[in-house]
């Protein structure tokens, strides 16, 4: 969930964010951060009012306090001292290692990293099985060969991706840092990795952080540095960080000798970028240290001429190294499928071993006598003169060897090759994701992302999609809209669609101009009633609204330059987009904020500057759903603003207020949600001096207490929070994305169901689901909203009961859904809220919601916490078979986005978080279309037929070897030399299958985005299935049959030699098998031609080598079959029976039961034919290329 | 190929300024717009395809079957008819006995003019040259060079004399050298044989080393089949070479000779053989074979029958996508058979 206010309405979700599964401690934004953090960090954060009024009273009370830290487990850092911080260096320095080996660990542990997957136990475990002299069927060299090459290219590729990062972490660990040199007291220059806990170092303007620090001190004389964290979290807003005004007053330099400099306490490094605890003891006194005074490794320096700060943690210890975790590894369906065929393969293979060992068995069982003599066999060895066997040992040790050797012969029928081309597919498929102009967006200048490399697939299957709101299905850039004050509406902003740019509000300060750096469009009939200054109620109630939106927040105004020298821009820089919105809005109507130091704010009113007192800030918590300001004024009134969500603001209203006022208030709001705006509601109240006094005892006293200070801080804030006026209320629209209606409707085509799970209200939501076409008013709503186990138990039952009830007008509605082939059945759509869902997930009601929802053709969660939204995504997952996604931005995603199958992360507003746990990561949620309907089919279409193929292909020969086996007494012996067998699956037929699997489409993309439909094919399963298994394993045995047959018999009875028929079958079935391929292939490439007609040729070159070796006991053999006729037509005839029944079926079943594939693909053909287009000027370019 | 990051560590320079695009560069091949040929499955290509392999085929089919028909071949199987009948019950003592005359003769007929060359082949039955045991047993290395004379790896039980010297050739497979003789005769007149050039001029050139002699073979205490003569190099010794072309198959030929001259029809010849290698011990079958060749090969017409059967059911086949297409006409393309306008409530 995506930047909803700082302080604005959205309070559930807050709470219940808080309770994020994130890996990280804490979520995406800044009050969420605090809330975590603990009460005892939270001293001095962004409120420089605090610090300014309170610092000196907070810090004498602590100083002679014991901290929630504890000595034992602290680090402790003398400032300035890096000896003293770390005598036996004992933390790291600064130096970063994000490469994985070293030159010297890189061949055992990668091998390592490798032999972690039990297939190539499997195959080193024959290959060892093959070193056994009894067993040695092939070549020792040779055996190893084939293991020996998949474990050098992912070597290789490892090694290379490991170089790479050796290369960057040189880079960074070389960069300059200026370090305090303690002797001299200047600061010189220092590479970083050099850089000790406890040195003191100087970052200026624009520079990285070497490492993460505790503020000292900053140019600005407050100790305000701004800092940006993009490449920490992502988020670019400038974030304030403050030095203690303790150690402001003396930075440690020239001017201060670093020995009497102090003490820093602090956690050990850990892994949360958002909390930071410790203390300082300066002078003597003790200093509370929070978040608020570390700046983080990662970040850059912004608007701050100069910082100073002592290194707390370096090098792996720093928060940013702790976080830096690997994507997430998952296993796609395909692969899962896969491994039951696997084991299919296995089975057939023990199969063929047995048969041949059995047969073996009983071949020597009948022989027994003969074989004594039998030139052949020679089972006495007569050499020594005694009698003894010669390397034979009893028929069962034979059948025993003989299993154990045809396992070895027979091991490609799993076909090793396979996972190493699955990875090179992979790695192709995301480069033309990653490349893919499509899917890059414009606005936030991000590629698509590929973070997992073994899920490519499964975005072809999708059938369930969880999408978060804000932030995914909208833009999470606020805008103000309309406003409600003391019950009168004024939206004529909205609805009037004329940019009125005098509302712009320029200021002349001295000779420059001011400028907000964006407009809101303005109600013409609030500018004139803000512009009159006759004291009407509602005007004054006006002003002090606006007053209320500018000076209630913690938003910080800075000033930009622009390219016109006279003109400069007011950038509001907060952390929530809603304060932003706010802020922006109440500057169009003439109340500015100009500027904030730490103890006041500055603001133009109507064109006079005014200056207000800051005296106090109560933040946001998810308790009270509101935050507060109080302010004195330049006349001296003490004044509480207040904001915060409807329902938390109505219940602290004075109760003799016009009732009427707040009833028309409350129907504004209703309005304005109804919209889909996001409301707020704004109050305030005058406060007497002993008011203020009382409160600023008490907030004194909350501050300063040592154990539960937040709970005193929130009791103080409600205690003050109350009786106020209602100024009015606030209506802020979070646009949706661009083409997020058509990509629904898209998706819904698709036979995608899509699910929103937002923590917004009810309303809100709904209006979205509206907004986006996810709701269309023909549906039925089923809403539950209840908030008890009981009544929402009743309530699933009536919707049980309902689809019931349209089952009897339709067959079966429950089933059409799952099945997607409903008849004529009404839609209904399932709203359901986050507290009844805490009733039902987890009870035996989930069953019953199961049920309901996939009965639903839409669902909407709304005010759901990030727990909640895991929990449905495993809902489905748990009980079905479909392929869930999720997509999400914010930090409250991240459980839900790693418990689907597939977790997209929307790199936009939000930081960071979400892209860190997710697989893909894209800028827009438009883009879930090309990349399920497109990539997603292509990749899976792919895949599937390249597995299909594999096993194929390897059957083929395996079934071969076990022809020749029958006919050499079953002793293994192979005619295809061993050298063969080996480069069969890694170089005769590999190349060809990774081209198509990276290249080949079925359908253009045209093609698939025009008729999403064509994307149920993969929700079928239909390109890889047991049926399809099964009927490619019976062509794999036809075609063995073919291929060995056919020669056999031919050369029955002839004078040719064990080699020439050996290498007429390894040329025959490699090229059936690629040509096979070519028949499967959809898009002929000219990389295509290249790699099949090449594959050819590389095996008859790889066959005329091996034949040139005069060591091997088929020399020149090739050269003599080739040149007599019958090879030649023993080639032709294998080729032709081979592919007949292939070509037959294939022919036949697209012509009689095509798919909806084969359809769209002659549309694509006709068209191209009746259109006489482009494309047909391409095809004969291309033709003439070939 | 790294797919999430090629971006470049920036450097602090003035290029920093501008953030760069990362928009990707439009390339047909990195959007996936390669100009491609569409295949498809037409019937006019299904057809056409059949048909051509049907026309292709049966003549050729046909051409095989008639060369093949053309190959005269006499084959005459001499291993129980040359045991005498006293020892048909023990036939195994017969041929182990260095006592026994084995020379055994016959006379055939030419049952039609035999053009020259006349290929004469010995055949064996059930004689696994293939075996793994078997075919395993040689040395490569010491068959090519007198420098290998002691390489005898693989060799084993023929490796080497009880007293550490190496066998040269060693293994079973020039153990086992066949070493049954023919002699022919027509009318009493000895009909020339030649015995030159049966063996791969390759293997005579590059695989048999004209320096290496046979030593110490066919010594031990089991004779497994022919002796050689010690003064002549192996790379003339052409019987041996043609016999380490292992065959592929349990049944198997390999050349003997030629006859250079045309044997006429009806001439009666009378063959002497020499029956010395046993084959009794493993129920094997020994076979003279004369034939004449073609460039099929020999007589053998699986390969026409084969091609004439695929051909025409390729015909066949064309026939039958043709009656197809015309009873079941499909408009290829057409929208309206995609499942989802097949029940327009499909979705």
């Amino acid at each position: 969930m995506a930047g909803d206010g700082l302080t604005i309405s959205r309070e559930e979700e807050e709470e219940e964010e808080e309770r994020s599964l994130a890996p990280l401690p804490s979520s995406g934004r800044h009050h969420r951060r605090k809330s975590s953090a603990s009460a005892a960090s939270r001293d001095g954060f962004p409120n420089p009012a605090h610090v300014r009024h309170l610092s000196r009273t907070e810090t004498e009370r602590l100083a002679s306090s014991q901290r929630e830290l504890a000595d034992s487990n602290s680090r402790i850092v003398f400032i300035g001292d890096p000896g003293g911080s770390d005598p036996r260096f004992e933390t790291p320095r600064n130096s970063i290692r994000t490469a994985k080996y070293s030159p010297i660990t890189f061949l055992p542990r990668n091998l390592f990293e490798q032999f972690r997957r039990l297939s190539y136990i499997y195959f080193l475990a024959i290959v060892i099985l093959n070193q056994l002299p009894q067993l040695a069927v092939f070549g020792r060299g040779a055996s190893a060969l084939p293991l020996a090459f998949v474990l050098l290219v992912t070597a290789v590729k490892d090694a290379y991706e490991d170089w790479r990062r050796h290369r960057s972490d040189r880079i960074e660990n070389n960069r300059a840092a200026s370090v305090l040199d303690p002797q001299s007291g200047r600061f010189l220059s220092k590479r970083w990795k050099e850089v000790r806990v406890g040195e003191v170092l100087k970052v200026l303007a624009n520079e990285s952080i070497p490492c993460d620090m505790v503020l000292l001190a900053t140019s600005d004389p407050t100790g305000v540095a701004y800092i940006q964290t993009i490449n920490l979290d992502g988020e670019s807003n400038l974030k304030t960080r403050y030095a203690k005004q303790e150690t402001m007053s003396r930075p440690p330099g020239e001017d201060h000798p670093v020995d009497s400099a102090g003490v820093i306490r602090c956690e050990q490094p850990n892994r949360n970028i958002y909390g930071f605890l410790g203390n300082m003891e300066v002078d003597g006194k003790r200093v509370s240290l929070g978040p608020a005074n570390i700046i983080l490794r990662g970040c850059e320096l912004k608007n701050t001429a100069w910082v100073i700060g002592v290194a707390v943690y370096t090098g792996s210890e720093t928060k940013v190294m702790l976080n830096s975790s690997g994507a997430p590894s998952k296993r796609s369906r395909l692969e899962t499928r896969m491994n039951r065929e696997t084991l299919l393969l296995s089975a057939i293979l023990i199969a063929l071993c047995s048969v041949v060992a059995i047969c073996n068995g009983i071949w020597l069982g009948n022989h027994s006598d003969d074989l004594e003599l039998a030139q052949f066999f020679r089972k006495r060895d007569y050499s020594d003169g005694d009698d003894k066997k010669y390397n034979y040992s009893g028929i069962g040790t034979q059948v025993f060897f003989a299993f154990l050797m045809s396992v070895i012969v027979f091991q490609i029928m799993i076909p090793i090759s396979l996972y190493i081309s699955m990875e090179l597919v992979r790695l192709g498929q995301a480069y033309f994701m990653v490349r893919d102009a499509n899917l890059y967006d414009e606005s936030s200048n991000s590629r698509f992302q590929c973070r997992a490399l073994n899920i490519n697939e499964d975005l072809g299957q999708i059938k369930y999609v969880f999408s978060d709101k804000t932030g995914t299905l909208t833009e999470n850039k606020m805008e103000f809209q309309c406003a409600s004050i003391r019950g009168v509406d004024y939206s004529g902003g909205r609805v009037s669609s004329r940019d009125n740019g005098e509302a712009h509000y320029i200021l002349a300060a001295g000779k420059q101009i001011l400028k907000p750096k964006m407009s809101v469009k303005t109600d013409p009939e609030l500018v004139r009633l803000l512009k009159n200054k006759g004291d009407t109620e509602q005007g004054k109630r006006a002003r002090e609204f606006f007053l209320a939106l500018a000076c209630c927040n913690t938003i910080v105004p800075l000033v930009v330059d622009t390219s016109d020298p006279k003109q400069k821009l007011i950038d509001y820089q907060g952390e929530s987009p809603d304060e932003q919105a706010l802020a922006y809005a109440a500057a169009s109507y003439g109340f500015v904020l100009i500027e904030r130091t730490s103890g006041h704010i500055i603001i133009d009113v109507l064109g006079n500057r005014q200056r207000y007192d800051v005296l106090g800030l109560h933040e946001f918590d998810s308790d009270r759903k509101r935050m507060s300001v109080i302010v004195c004024g330049p006349d001296k009134t003490i004044n509480l603003f207040v904001k915060g969500a409807d329902n938390s603001m109505f219940g602290i209203i004075q109760n003799k207020v016009d009732l009427s006022m707040i009833d028309a208030t409350k129907a504004n709001l209703h309005a304005y949600s109804s919209l889909g705006l996001r409301t707020l509601v704004v109050g305030m109240r005058e406060l007497s001096r002993k008011e203020f006094e009382e409160w600023q005892s008490a907030y004194e006293n909350a501050n300063t207490s040592l154990m539960g200070r937040g709970k005193l801080l929130r009791a103080v804030a409600s205690n003050v929070e109350r009786e106020l006026h209602i100024l009015g209320a606030s209506g802020i629209e979070d646009k949706l994305q661009e083409g997020v209606p058509e990509a629904i409707e898209s998706m819904r085509q698709a036979g995608i169901k899509v699910w929103v799970l937002t923590g917004d209200k009810q309303e809100t939501a709904i209006s979205i689901g509206f907004s986006c076409k996810l709701l269309t008013e023909a549906m039925t709503q089923i809403v539950i909203n209840c908030n008890s186990e009981e009544s929402c138990r009743n309530k699933l039952q009536d919707a049980v009961a309902m689809y019931r009830k349209f089952a009897v007008i339709s067959p079966d509605p429950f089933e059409n859904a799952l099945t997607g082939t409903g008849s004529t059945k009404v839609s209904m759509a399932l709203i359901i809220d986050g507290i009844s869902l805490v009733y039902i997930l987890k009870t035996k009601l989930e069953e019953e919601l199961f049920k309901v929802a996939t009965a639903c053709d839409v669902v909407l969660c709304c005010r759901v916490a990030p727990l909640q939204k895991a929990g449905i995504v495993s809902l489905i997952k748990s009980r079905t078979d479909d392929m869930t996604l999720a997509i999400g931005d914010g930090a409250n995603d991240v459980s839900m986005i790693q418990t689907a199958d597939v977790g997209i992360g929307i790199s936009g507003q939000e930081g960071r978080q979400a892209v860190m746990a997710s697989d893909f990561a894209m800028g827009q949620f438009r883009f879930l279309v090309p990349l399920l309907l497109v990539h997603g089919h292509w990749n899976y279409q792919r895949m599937a037929y390249m597995i299909l193929y594999n096993f194929y292909r390897n059957a083929v020969f395996v079934f071969i070897l076990f022809w020749y086996v029958l006919y050499t007494a079953y002793t293994l012996t192979t005619a295809i030399t061993e050298w063969s067998t080996v480069l069969y699956s890694i170089v005769y037929t590999a190349l060809p299958t990774i081209v198509v699997g990276v290249l080949d489409k079925d359908l253009s993309r045209k093609t698939l985005m025009k008729y999403p439909q064509l994307y149920r094919s993969g929700q079928r399963d239909e390109r890889y299935n047991l049926k399809l298994f099964t009927l490619t394993m019976m062509d794999a045995v036809w075609q063995s049959v073919a291929t060995f047959y056919i020669p056999y018999l031919a050369y029955r009875q002839s004078t040719v030699d064990v080699s020439s028929l050996g290498d007429l079958w390894i040329l025959a079935v490699v090229i059936l098998v690629n040509i096979h391929l070519a028949t499967d292939v959809f898009r002929w490439y000219w990389i295509t031609h290249v790699a099949v007609w090449g594959c050819i040729g590389a095996t008859l070159i790889c066959v005329i080598i091996i034949d040139c070796i005069w060591t091997l006991p088929g020399y020149w053999a090739i050269f003599k079959i080739m040149g007599t006729g019958l090879f030649w037509l023993c080639l032709l005839g294998v080729i032709v029976a081979g592919m007949l029944p292939h070509f037959s079926v294939k022919a036949l079943k697209e012509y009689l039961m095509p798919s909806d594939i084969q359809i769209a693909r002659e549309m694509d053909k006709f068209r191209r034919i009746n259109a006489a287009t482009m494309e047909i000027q391409m095809n004969r370019f291309s033709m003439l290329q070939l | 190929m790294n797919p999430t990051g090629d971006s470049t560590p920036e450097t602090d320079g003035a290029t920093e300024r501008r953030k760069k695009s990362k928009k990707p560069n439009y390339s047909r091949f990195t959007q996936q717009e390669l100009p491609a040929c569409k295949p498809l499955l037409t019937p006019t290509i299904v057809i056409s395809t059949f048909i051509l392999i049907g026309v292709l085929f049966i003549p050729i089919g046909l051409a095989s079957l008639s060369a093949s028909g053309n190959v005269v071949e006499i084959v005459y199987r001499y291993d129980i008819d040359c045991i005498p009948q006293q020892s048909q019950d023990d036939k195994l003592a017969f041929i182990q006995s260095s006592l026994t005359n084995k020379t055994c003769t016959t006379t055939f007929n030419v049952p039609k003019n035999m053009k020259a060359p006349v290929h004469i082949y010995y055949e064996l039955d059930n004689f696994y040259q293939n075996h793994r045991r078997y075919v395993k047993s040689r040395n490569d290395k010491q068959l090519r060079s007198k420098a290998y004379e002691l390489e005898t790896t693989n060799c084993a039980p023929e490796a080497t004399t009880p007293d550490g010297s190496p066998i040269v050739p060693c293994g079973l497979i020039a153990w086992s050298l066949f070493n049954d003789t023919y002699s022919f005769a027509t009318q009493s007149k000895v009909i020339e044989v030649n015995k030159k050039n049966i063996a791969w001029q390759s293997d005579k050139d590059h695989k048999f080393g004209s320096d290496v002699y046979p030593k110490n073979f066919q010594q031990g205490g089991l004779i497994g089949g022919a002796k050689l003569n010690e003064s002549i190099p192996l790379s003339e010794q052409e019987d041996l070479i043609v016999w380490m072309r292992t065959a592929a198959l349990p049944q198997f030929r390999k050349l003997y000779g030629r006859i250079e001259r045309d044997l006429a029809a009806n001439e009666q010849i009378s063959v002497t053989i020499e029956n010395n290698y046993n084959t009794y011990s493993f129920e094997g079958e020994k076979r003279l074979v004369l034939s004449t060749t073609s460039w099929i090969g020999g007589k053998n017409g699986f390969l026409g029958v084969a091609y004439l059967t695929i051909g025409s059911l390729c015909i066949f086949l064309a026939v039958a996508f043709i009656v197809l297409y015309l009873l079941k006409p499909r408009t290829l393309g057409d929208p309206s058979y995609l499942s989802w306008n097949r029940n327009p409530d499909g979705h």
